[in-house]
């Protein structure tokens, strides 16, 4: 005799429902649909935001005291490992792709270019934020430089750290690219940027979440596709977690 | 034919609830807009509550991460779940914190999807947001020009009286709801809860998520001032949700006692049948 208490009633009737919540979240063409939403935030955001819209810049005062650590902490790989030992003496800098004069810099010829100082805030996609001062070179004076092709649509940053033998990188279009507090930064709170924060650099690019904000950059790339670069998503969590591309919310 | 004539006419013979008469109360736009809107809220409690148990933890001011002491937290130690809401902590296991099936702060029979994806969350909450936002822009805008606004929902000068409101507040409690013609016209209270959801809550809780965007906060950097920072926009957009909850609550149990049947009749296809006047007592 089988006996349907209220309680295996219950966690059978929601049983059913979760099935059937999940059929929902799965269907491909669900998903598909979802993501007219990403397309439409991209463009209304780009629409009301005047690309050269600053992001709110703090006082000393309002800087975090500990400031979160965002995604690896430590590369494990032996190249890495080595830049570390000799406090990045030998490490360089590449910028190339789609540009007519691709070139490399160590980081004290970075230190030596023009620099931007700015104390911003940290947003991470989880939801937690942290505020701190940030130095560094802004990357639209690299590109110049580089003199990118007109073609190139997004500039990609391969990173030293990856997550179970998949790297990271990430991308940005180009109006983030040639914004001006997008800046590849050495120094954090005035210090030389920690390791757990990215050392040697990381990207700051201040209108977007934590995951763009590229940490252990070994090589900078202009590209006029995201498609056939590592899972074609633009980034390590967009191939792997399908986060959204576009960080501006 | 004017309804409220046949209302009077069929009183006097009726004895039954059932043969008073049908009356259109609900327009379609209006129920077009109720369901889209239900819809609406639903995906992103759910989905915000995806979001959420990413870090479950709320702060006030502009910073705010794992260093920072949070004034509502929702998480396990050990084997007991918590809900801490400043110096206050709750047992919550079993529904928050800890359950059965899960140890994130929501558990997967209220979020979207029903396992742990921030990546998926975002994904419906950011699409229901627009949803939310064209729905409730269409609504307000027709709501002015169809004179719903002024007719049915802004109270009367004889309702905005403090005395007017507070008999409606004991009747309430009596759980006595209006009868007969009066129930045509939503009554004072009703009107309130309607328009603080859609012109206090929904524009809030649009607001401070915008907030909570690095993009927008170039756009419209007054945002933050407005709300105190970005942390203390998500904690004033998690209130809204508490808010969201609350009508929610208090909408159906309204339903419920009013009766679902008539009540659900009338948002789905707009006729509703009058109830019967309360006969004095003797």
């Amino acid at each position: 005799m089988t006996i349907i208490t209220r309680r295996t009633a219950l966690v059978g009737a929601s049983g059913l429902l979760l099935a059937g919540c999940e059929k929902i979240t799965t269907s491909p063409t669900v998903r598909k649909v979802l993501t007219l939403g990403e397309k439409a935030t991209l463009s209304g955001q780009r629409l009301v935001t005047d690309r050269n819209a600053l992001a709110p810049e703090f006082t000393r005062a309002d800087i975090s005291p500990k400031f979160r650590m965002n995604g690896n902490r430590l590369p494990g790989s032996p190249e890495y490992q080595a830049h570390m030992a000799s406090n990045f003496a030998d490490w360089r800098l590449e910028i190339g792709g789609k540009v007519a004069r691709p070139f490399s810099l160590t980081l004290a010829q970075l230190k030596a270019a023009p620099q931007r100082t700015q104390i911003t805030r940290h947003d991470c996609v989880e939801g937690w934020s942290a505020i701190g001062e940030w130095t560094g070179v802004p990357l639209g004076l690299l590109l110049r430089q580089a003199q990118v092709s007109p073609s190139a649509q997004y500039i990609v940053f391969h990173c030293a750290d990856d997550f179970s033998g998949k790297p990271y990188y990430e991308s940005i279009d180009m109006i983030d690219a040639l914004h001006p507090q997008t800046i590849l930064a050495h120094t954090m709170n005035r210090q030389p940027l920690p390791v757990g924060h990215g050392a040697p650099i990381r990207l700051r690019v201040e209108r977007a979440l934590g995951y763009k904000q590229a940490k252990y950059v070994m090589k900078i790339e202009a590209v006029e596709t995201l498609a056939g670069l590592y899972g074609g998503g633009g980034g390590y969590w967009e191939d792997h977690s399908g986060y959204q591309w576009f960080a501006g919310i | 034919m004017d309804a409220a004539t046949a209302s009077v006419t069929l009183q006097e013979s009726a004895t039954t609830v059932e043969t008073r008469p049908l009356v259109y109360r609900t327009r379609l736009p209006v129920r077009i807009w109720h369901w889209t809107n239900a819809l609406t809220i639903f995906v992103m409690l759910m989905s915000g509550a995806t979001i959420f148990n990413a870090h479950p933890r709320l702060y006030w001011g502009k910073y705010g991460a794992t260093f920072e002491t949070p004034w509502l937290e929702i998480g396990r130690q050990g084997q007991q779940g918590f809900l801490r809401l400043g110096s206050l902590q709750f047992d919550t296991t079993g529904f928050l914190g800890l359950t059965e099936h899960s140890t994130r702060a929501f558990p997967p029979l209220v979020t979207i999807p029903n396992y742990y994806s921030l990546a998926e969350g975002r994904q419906w909450h950011f699409f229901f947001a627009w949803v939310l936002v064209v729905s409730i822009a269409g609504f307000v805008i027709y709501a002015l020009f169809s004179r719903h606004l002024s007719h049915d929902l802004a109270l009367t000068r004889e309702e905005r009286k403090l005395s007017h409101l507070w008999h409606d507040i004991k009747e309430h409690a009596h759980l006595r709801f209006p009868t007969g013609e009066a129930a045509k016209a939503y009554n004072p209270l009703q009107k309130i809860a309607y328009l603080s959801v859609i012109f206090v809550l929904i524009p809030l809780v649009v607001l401070t998520g915008m907030t909570m965007s690095p993009t927008l906060n170039a756009a419209f950097p007054w945002l933050l001032d407005i709300f105190g920072g970005r942390q203390s926009a998500r904690s004033i957009h998690f209130l809204c949700a508490t808010g969201f909850l609350a009508f929610i609550f208090i909408h159906l149990l309204m339903v419920l006692l009013a009766g679902p049947f008539n009540e659900l009749r009338s948002i789905i296809t707009g006729w509703y049948r009058l109830p019967a006047e309360r006969r004095p007592k003797p």
